[in-house]
């Protein structure tokens, strides 16, 4: 079996089952938890429709926090989009899910996706470096910050090495970049790449409790 | 329980604000207990309330940091200490290695070491002298984290290991042997009533067996602004209504809250509940107090286990709907005013629209300051913040930021809905010099209502 072979069978197959239980053991362990209902009164009724307007209000800061923040969340959104893109729109990504689901998407060109591509990982890098230097991230980041920085830029890194044909040998570096994304999977539920299903809980969560109260969060 | 303490120190009554005669003598430990019984009991107590709200938050936190920007404390102390998900940091591993989904892998590979008693002691004074639980966090936490809720959960892991600042230990101990923390007794309520009804001409009811209203005093305003009393009556009288003080139930604030013993909050909370039920009151209203908002308009239902057989309003939200149903009239005042809104009932409370109704019915010109409404900077002495001596510094730093941003405003006339909050302004403003006056929304009322046939 060369790398390539390991890494379109066996490690993908691993990867995707650590990926969705490990999702759903982390999910449900939290959701089985009991929760004591609130007896207030509340002020006003529908804080279902609070819980969703929180989905969004959190989207982008208020205004007083803007100048303070507003760049951070750009740097965000560039990290987020820019995944998005490339894994959705790039070609051979697209055919890689095409060959799994059975049908084709329109895809951007290639020249647009390496763009993409280069750019999140430049804003992934901005992201490490104020990660680094400012005093307050700093000091509140541990292991996880870094590994799953680590396994987010990797793919990108590898990627672009593949895309632009830099590789001493093609298809072992085929398989480094597809190990590289399981990796990815891999680590994803054990550290806060699970924000990707919290953000929704826990905005939803504040959202609807301060809905019933009225007020802001 | 803790049943030895080293905090038999006096309380100040002279000091314009709530605290003890000697701060320089320090007892920030409660009790005999080994150094592991101290971290145990803050585990178990940490987990008791423990449910699913509160871990999702656990687990939503992305270390972005952004909360840092809305805190004041981080905003004079510019302290990555004082960033606000770093006060949880103990509590966040605790989670980690004992309760989350994880636990095992955590524990096992010891990823996430036992929290020590020298962690918890240090983090004392992040977790009581540098957040008031405003919740300004959560407003900029794109998880949108309700850290306030976990600083309180936070403080009763603290409570129960005996790591309180003693200050606050003082004035929560003294709640609860002497029913008030700051020495307003039953029978010194009941002078201090009769007092205020000779020195006003206004007519106080005490200890009625029935009433529909039942209105409840903070310490603070008992000691140090007794005309709250006078006014409320007064405006009370005036709109004709069927009220009381009890004796038996009068002390809105709740230190058993803000120190983190919940058995002392329900005690606290029955007291008052209790008495309602027993005049069979169909409104309580609460003083000009914002964490005895949170304390029984939010939290009240949950300590009692059961919805509450009466309602609940700030005496701001009374006076919105008293102007609102034209139940009371008003004497135009012309003036410029700001408004300081207590984070507690603003934001963290949802009576924010109230005082704005109040001030426009006494024709007031409201200039909202930088910041202001719900996105509100909190004064810096709430959640018992303003007992601790160790804080005087940065709530002074605080306040100084406040001042700024109301002075911004031009308003001729400032004015809070919270004595706490006011404290807070007299005794800063002193230090600062301030030069102006913080007023009582309550007491503006109480001064321009409309007397029959006169206008």
């Amino acid at each position: 079996m060369t790398l390539l072979d390991f890494a379109r069978g066996p490690a993908m197959q691993i990867a995707i089952i650590i990926f969705v239980a490990g999702i759903l053991w982390r999910l449900v362990g939290v959701w089985a938890l009991r929760q004591k209902k609130d007896l207030s009164e509340a002020r006003q009724t529908g804080a279902w429709v609070g819980g969703l307007k929180g989905l969004f209000v959190h989207a982008w800061p208020y205004k007083p926090f803007v100048p303070k923040v507003g760049a951070q969340y750009i740097i965000g959104y560039i990290i987020h989009l820019g995944l998005f893109i490339v894994l959705i729109f790039g070609t051979p990504h697209m055919l890689f899910f095409a060959d799994i689901v059975g049908f084709t998407w329109w895809t951007l060109p290639g020249g647009v996706i390496t763009a993409v591509a280069v750019i999140t990982t430049l804003a992934l890098f901005v992201a490490l470096i104020k990660r680094l230097v400012n005093p307050v991230q700093r000091l509140i980041s541990n292991f996880d910050d870094y590994a799953t920085w680590f396994v987010t830029t990797a793919p990108f890194v590898t990627g672009l090495i593949t895309n632009m044909n830099m590789w001493p040998d093609y298809e072992t570096g085929l398989a480094i970049h597809l190990l590289s994304v399981w990796l990815l999977l891999i680590y994803f539920p054990f550290g806060k790449l699970m924000h990707s299903f919290w953000f929704v809980v826990s905005r939803y969560t504040t959202g609807s409790r301060f809905a019933r109260r009225g007020g802001m969060a | 329980m803790i049943d030895t303490t080293q905090t038999e120190i006096e309380l100040d009554h002279e000091s314009r604000r709530l605290s003890v005669t000697k701060p320089e003598e320090r007892f920030d430990v409660q009790g005999d207990m080994s150094d592991d019984e101290r971290v145990e009991k803050a585990m178990v107590n940490f987990a008791k309330d423990f449910g699913r709200v509160a871990a999702t938050y656990m687990e939503a936190c992305i270390h972005c940091g952004a909360c840092a920007h809305a805190c004041p404390f981080y905003e004079v102390s510019g302290n990555p200490r004082h960033t606000p998900i770093w006060k949880l940091e103990p509590f966040k591993q605790a989670y980690k290695r004992e309760a989350g989904p994880l636990a095992f892998l955590y524990k096992t590979l010891n990823f996430k070491p036992k929290v020590t008693v020298d962690e918890l002691k240090e983090w004392q004074e992040l977790l009581y002298d540098t957040c008031t639980m405003c919740g300004r966090c959560t407003l900029i936490c794109p998880m949108s984290i309700d850290i306030a809720t976990l600083v309180g959960t936070a403080r009763h892991a603290m409570f129960h290991a005996g790591l309180v600042p003693h200050e606050l230990y003082t004035v929560t101990e003294k709640a609860q042997k002497e029913g008030s923390p700051l020495g307003a007794t039953p029978s010194v309520f009941e002078d201090r009533i009769e007092w205020m009804g000779d020195e006003h001409e206004v007519e106080m009811n005490v200890n009625e067996d029935q009433a529909d209203v039942l209105v409840l005093m903070s310490s603070i305003e008992i000691q140090k602004y007794p005309e709250s009393m006078a006014a409320t009556a007064k405006i009370l009288n005036h709109m004709g209504k069927s009220w009381t003080f009890r004796t038996d139930g009068y002390e809105a604030t709740n230190f058993g809250m803000l120190s983190g013993n919940t058995g002392w909050q329900r005690d606290m909370s029955m007291k008052v509940i209790s008495a309602a039920e027993k005049i069979g009151a169909k409104l309580v209203i609460l003083p000009e107090c914002g964490h005895a908002y949170q304390a029984l308009r939010w939290q009240g239902a949950n300590m009692y286990g059961k919805p509450l057989p009466f309602k609940v309003q700030h005496i701001s939200e009374f006076l919105a709907d008293a102007v609102d149903s034209g139940a009371l009239k008003l004497k135009t005042v012309n003036k410029s005013v700001a408004f300081h809104d207590p984070c507690q009932v603003s934001r963290r409370g949802g009576a924010t629209p109230a005082p704005r109704k109040v001030l426009e019915a006494l024709g007031l010109d409201l200039k909202e300051a930088e910041s202001g409404g719900n996105l509100n900077f909190c004064c810096g002495g709430g959640g018992g913040v303003i007992t601790i001596h160790r804080a005087d510094s940065l709530r002074h730093g605080i306040m100084a930021n406040k001042f700024r941003q109301l002075d911004a405003t031009g308003a001729e006339m400032m004015v809070t809905s919270c004595s706490n909050c006011r404290q807070n302004f007299d005794e800063s403003g002193e230090e600062l010099n301030w030069g102006k006056d913080m007023n009582s929304l309550l007491e503006l009322v109480a001064e321009n209502l409309v007397e029959e046939g006169k206008r």
